[in-house]
């Protein structure tokens, strides 16, 4: 037992005894109670009935679907097929980009590449809130091509397709696949985009989930963007839709809590079928900024 | 999309009757990168850069749609910078940032060091404290509104009843709204620190707590003397984060109190919001997007300068 000792830096973990024992299991569920506890009530809950938020509840009583057949009179369904339309659309759009831009920004040397990287790791100190302003501007007459994008979902997917994270992440993960591949395929009479397409692509799987899971989260979590684009309610997204659900007198606290929790799953469950996705992505998003 | 491929296939049919054109070749070459860099550099100018530079413009003036724009030079930063209902702002964002970012970090901190280790139960643990950071703000903003319900029976109102404290009005009242919206931001953002430190505590080098015990050093010391110092990158990390977090902040104001009760919780995004988008003073409001901006690029360029110093020595 000594040697586990010296694997963590407190030893918490590794206590043993029945005094410690009690004290560790105290300790966790406190800790899952806290973080955890409020969402699964939220679960809970929205299968219960809730006159008001005083019934937000832990223990389940009597199970109904009452708060979601009173969602979906609400619309609820349309706002989350809206939602999936931008996840869907924007998070392929957000991997194209992704994975054309790093396979240049690893695999090439070209006059202007610092530059390039510079400015790319720049639109992380622009946000969608500071730029909201000449950003709602912007939606409305796209430079160049003139197009008005508010009142429509495309105004929530096209500003989500370049995004320094998944970029850099992307990047990084091209620069470790050998040269050596390339140049048997180059050899073989393949161009840039068959190299791109068929040796670096497929070898890049790992890190197309890291940006995949983080993309997802990321469209999902949007608030801002869609804030600026839905002239009405037929465009809301899930997210968007709660403010309004909750601020209808008409509607009572269980469908805010039925449309609170169809719009935590998704994340939720793509968080847990991509962990170690999600894992690595942090250290390596953290440690880029 | 063909015309894309590089000349390299030419280069194989080996005896071609005229030598290629040399020059159009490599030409096509240096193409290629921009090609492929294209979308993502249409997109971020369109998106990023040219609403950047549109703030700025709109900054200098006063914005009167149909009217014309009007010149007015400073004015606007002026009234950014000495109108009280702004400076309360910036007061609020500073307060709210400082508080979330040094919270999460020192929660963060705690709940890695209890989590630390291989057990599968562990796993669990760190799996559910996490899932608060997976969740739309959106969602975590409606689950703390009816968190908050400031009746007597609400829920937290509950809890603390059970040790004789409250009931509190929390985002109801002026006192508490503040720390209330803070609070909600420090329980979304410590399970995201936590995981940080707990790749960081990962990477300290296990002889040195072997040393440490060897030389009879108490836990406390351990800590001190070389997790936290092996930990100094991470912390490094989480502030140049929370710089560009911070400064920004918007989702979780504008749903849990938009603002009030009685300006209490204005942050500098919300005030911004309503100045440019429900009181169409633009120019106003994008100088108040100017300063934000301002301030991220000098928070983080600080954190990292001060980083790359500590390392240096």
């Amino acid at each position: 037992m000594r040697a586990s000792r010296h694997d963590t830096a407190l030893g918490f973990a590794d206590l043993t005894g029945t005094p410690a024992r009690i004290v560790r299991f105290v300790v966790y569920t406190a800790m899952v109670l806290v973080f955890a506890g409020p969402l699964v009530a939220l679960l809970v809950s929205a299968f219960g009935a809730v006159p008001d938020p005083t019934g937000f509840t832990l223990i389940p009583r009597r199970l109904t679907l009452d708060n979601f057949r009173a969602a979906i009179e609400q619309d609820v369904l349309r706002y989350l097929l809206n939602s999936f339309i931008v996840v869907g659309f924007g998070l392929l759009l957000q991997i194209l980009v992704s994975v054309s831009a790093a396979y240049a920004l690893a695999r090439k040397r070209f006059p202007g590449l610092r530059l390039v990287f510079l400015l790319i790791l720049s639109t992380m100190m622009l946000p969608e809130e500071i730029l909201a302003i000449p950003l709602s501007l912007v939606l409305a007459d796209v430079p160049v091509v003139h197009v008005n994008l508010i009142g429509t979902l495309a105004g929530m997917i096209v500003p989500v397709g370049a995004w320094a994270f998944s970029i850099l992440v992307m990047t990084e993960f091209m620069r470790e696949i050998p040269i050596e591949l390339e140049e048997a395929a180059r050899i073989d009479g393949a161009g840039d985009l068959r190299i791109f397409w068929s040796v670096v692509l497929p070898l890049s799987r790992p890190a197309l989930g890291v940006i995949g899971i983080f993309g997802f989260n990321m469209i999902w979590d949007q608030y801002m963007l869609p804030l600026l684009v839905a002239r009405d309610s037929a465009q809301f997204t899930l997210p968007l839709a709660l403010r309004s659900l909750r601020a209808d007198e008409q509607v009572g606290v269980g469908v805010v809590l039925a449309a609170a929790l169809l719009a935590l799953l998704p994340s939720v469950i793509a968080f847990l079928a991509f962990q170690r996705q999600f894992m690595r992505g942090l250290t390596a998003g953290a440690v880029k900024g | 999309m063909a015309a894309l491929a590089p000349p390299r296939a030419g280069v194989r049919r080996a005896p071609a009757p005229a030598p290629p054109d040399r020059r159009r070749v490599r030409i096509r070459a240096g193409l290629v990168p921009w090609l492929f860099l294209a979308p993502a550099l249409i997109l971020f100018t369109l998106f990023k850069f040219v609403p950047m530079a549109r703030a700025i413009e709109m900054s200098l003036y006063e914005v009167r749609p149909y009217l014309g724009d009007r010149w007015v030079g400073a004015d606007n930063y002026r009234q950014v910078v000495t109108d009280d209902v702004f400076l309360a702002a910036i007061w609020h964002t500073v307060v709210l940032a400082a508080g979330q970012t040094g919270g999460s970090i020192l929660i963060g901190l705690i709940l890695a060091l209890l989590v630390e280790g291989q057990a599968r139960s562990l796993w669990f643990v760190r799996t559910a404290v996490f899932l608060p950071t997976v969740a739309a703000m959106a969602v975590v903003a409606e689950v703390w509104r009816i968190l908050y319900y400031p009746a007597p029976d609400g829920t937290i109102n509950s809890i603390l009843g059970w040790v004789g404290l409250g009931p509190s009005q929390f985002l109801n009242s002026q006192d508490t709204s503040l720390w209330s919206v803070m609070a909600v931001g420090i329980w979304r953002g410590a399970p995201y620190d936590m995981m940080i430190f707990i790749a960081g505590l990962a990477g300290v080098d296990r002889t040195l707590y072997e040393a440490a015990s060897v030389d009879g050093a108490s836990g406390w010391r351990r800590l001190w003397h070389v997790t936290f110092p092996a930990l100094r990158p991470v912390f490094a990390i989480l502030l140049t984060l929370a710089a560009i977090r911070g400064m920004r902040v918007f989702t979780e104001v504008f749903l849990l109190t938009n603002g009030g009760p009685n300006g209490s919780t204005e942050v500098l995004m919300t005030l911004i919001y309503k100045l440019g988008l429900e009181r169409n003073e633009l120019g106003v409001a994008a100088a108040g997007s100017v300063v934000l901006l301002l301030a991220t690029v000098v928070l983080t360029l600080a954190v990292q300068y001060a980083r790359s110093r500590r390392e240096a020595r």
